[in-house]
């Protein structure tokens, strides 16, 4: 099967310091590809040369068997859903207006904006009765997470990237989030990337996991493998993990 | 000095200050979405509009003599010139504010820049922008009684008139209602600022 997303020798620099060098790497359709870090490591930087936030010094990636930079860029963007740790809401319109803009944008009619928004609200968990007419500074960082997911998969976009958008939050609520996601994520048939410096959230929630280090792919195995990899820094993000964790993981899984 | 002549004067003093705020928002709300595109353009023209508020009032006025006349026309163009700083600087502030992650929020589903315009910067920046009406519009009460001396009618004619009478009542009867009327400019806005804020 085709890739949906497919990185290409991608290297990507700023001011002559490489950020990203030589990447290759392909994404299947329906499955969640974590790319694991640490700070610096050029994982948001890949994320957003899909969508095209920012643009490869070499290299080229291709989405839907297509060279993104051949897309025009806001038909691109229309067809991937973007969530960020604090979930970019429009703080001046409400939290169904939030879910709406994209639909909105690509025309779709007024009812049919607010069958989907009722939908998606309901499948994150916040009743559009309870929820829908609120601003998100009356949510919590939980709900607006909630709110961002849906935002994203509004139009129904093939792909999904996440920027650690669970990192902001409590742990209790973040362990919630990661199951709702994972669940959702199935429920929908997407495919994600998904950015984390968070080993236990990459084994929970990645079909396959990128390991990234000073900008190089170091690893991408399937996430039940991660644990036999024997580089320093697949044992550096192992070694986070306390007795058992592993385990009680791959049981959630 | 009558109540209707207090009235009528009152009146073009509102309009004149009315005018001169709405010109000065024409010209500051396009000038500002272009400033906050560039940022060399921006300081530079930035600093020019610093320069012109400082100028004391009578002496703008007084400059513009020579070229304009005396008449409405050179007062509101002295006003606008002196509306221009605050609108300018917080419509470019109130855009330049608009959270990061907001705008890559707009960008990555797929706004176009106009879009981003219109339904994201310039809503979130409203309040700002509101902000600077209201210091413009409550200076401007105050800067249009010197326009009389130029011709531009308004309640500083009273005052004027009592300075050169040395009539202390003559001169209240410009000043008092202009100190009411910025009073009352200050606590409308304000609370059309409140109804905006997120």
């Amino acid at each position: 099967m085709a890739a949906l997303v497919e990185f290409r020798k991608v290297d990507y620099a700023i001011g002559g310091r490489a950020i990203l060098r030589g990447i290759d790497l392909g994404v299947e359709e329906g499955e969640t590809v974590v790319l694991l870090g640490r700070s610096g490591s050029g994982k948001t930087t890949l994320l957003k040369l899909v969508n095209r936030l920012l643009e490869p010094t070499s290299g080229e990636i291709l989405f839907e068997g297509r060279r993104v930079a051949d897309w025009d860029p806001i038909r691109l963007r229309r067809r991937i859903g973007y969530v960020i740790q604090d979930g970019g809401l429009f703080p001046h319109v409400t939290v169904a207006e939030n879910v709406g803009i994209v639909t909105s944008l690509e025309g779709w009619p007024a009812e049919r904006i607010q069958k989907r928004t009722t939908e998606l609200l309901a499948a994150v968990g916040l009743p559009v009765a309870t929820f829908g007419a609120r601003h998100p500074k009356q949510l919590s960082g939980g709900e607006k997470q909630r709110v961002g997911i849906a935002r994203a998969l509004a139009a129904d976009p093939p792909l999904l990237l996440l920027d650690e958008p669970f990192a902001a939050l409590d742990p209790v609520t973040r362990f919630e989030m990661q199951t709702h996601f994972g669940q959702l994520r199935k429920a929908f048939g997407k495919t994600a990337i998904f950015v984390t410096h968070d080993i236990r959230e990459a084994l929970l929630l990645g079909t396959r996991i990128a390991l990234l280090k000073d900008g190089r792919l170091e690893a991408c195995v399937k996430a039940e493998e991660f644990a036999q990899l024997r580089s320093p820094e697949a044992s550096a993000f192992l070694a986070t993990l306390g007795g058992g964790d592993l385990e009680r993981l791959s049981a959630a899984i | 000095m009558r109540l209707s002549e207090i009235a009528s004067l009152s009146a073009e003093h509102l309009w004149l200050v009315a005018i001169a705020v709405w010109v000065a928002m024409l010209i500051a709300a396009p000038t500002a979405v272009l400033l906050t595109r560039h940022v060399r353009l921006r300081r530079a023209t930035l600093a020019v509009v610093n320069v012109v508020q400082t100028i004391p009032s009578l002496a703008l006025f007084g400059f513009l003599l020579p070229f304009l006349g005396v008449g409405k026309v050179t007062a509101v163009l002295a006003l606008v010139l002196y509306a221009l700083l605050p609108l300018l600087r917080n419509t470019v502030v109130g855009i330049l504010g608009v959270d990061g992650g907001v705008l890559e929020s707009a960008v990555a589903m797929g706004m176009t820049r106009r879009q981003i315009l219109w339904k994201v910067e310039l809503p979130l920046a409203f309040p700002t922008i509101l902000a600077g009406v209201r210091i413009a519009t409550v200076t401007t009460i105050g800067t249009a009684t010197i326009a009389a001396a130029i011709g531009g009618g308004g309640l500083g004619t009273f005052v004027f008139r009592g300075l050169a009478m040395a009539d202390t009542r003559t001169i209240l009867a410009g000043a008092v209602p202009a100190a009411i009327m910025a009073i009352a400019a200050d606590e409308v806005l304000g609370w059309v600022e409140r109804k905006f804020s997120y």
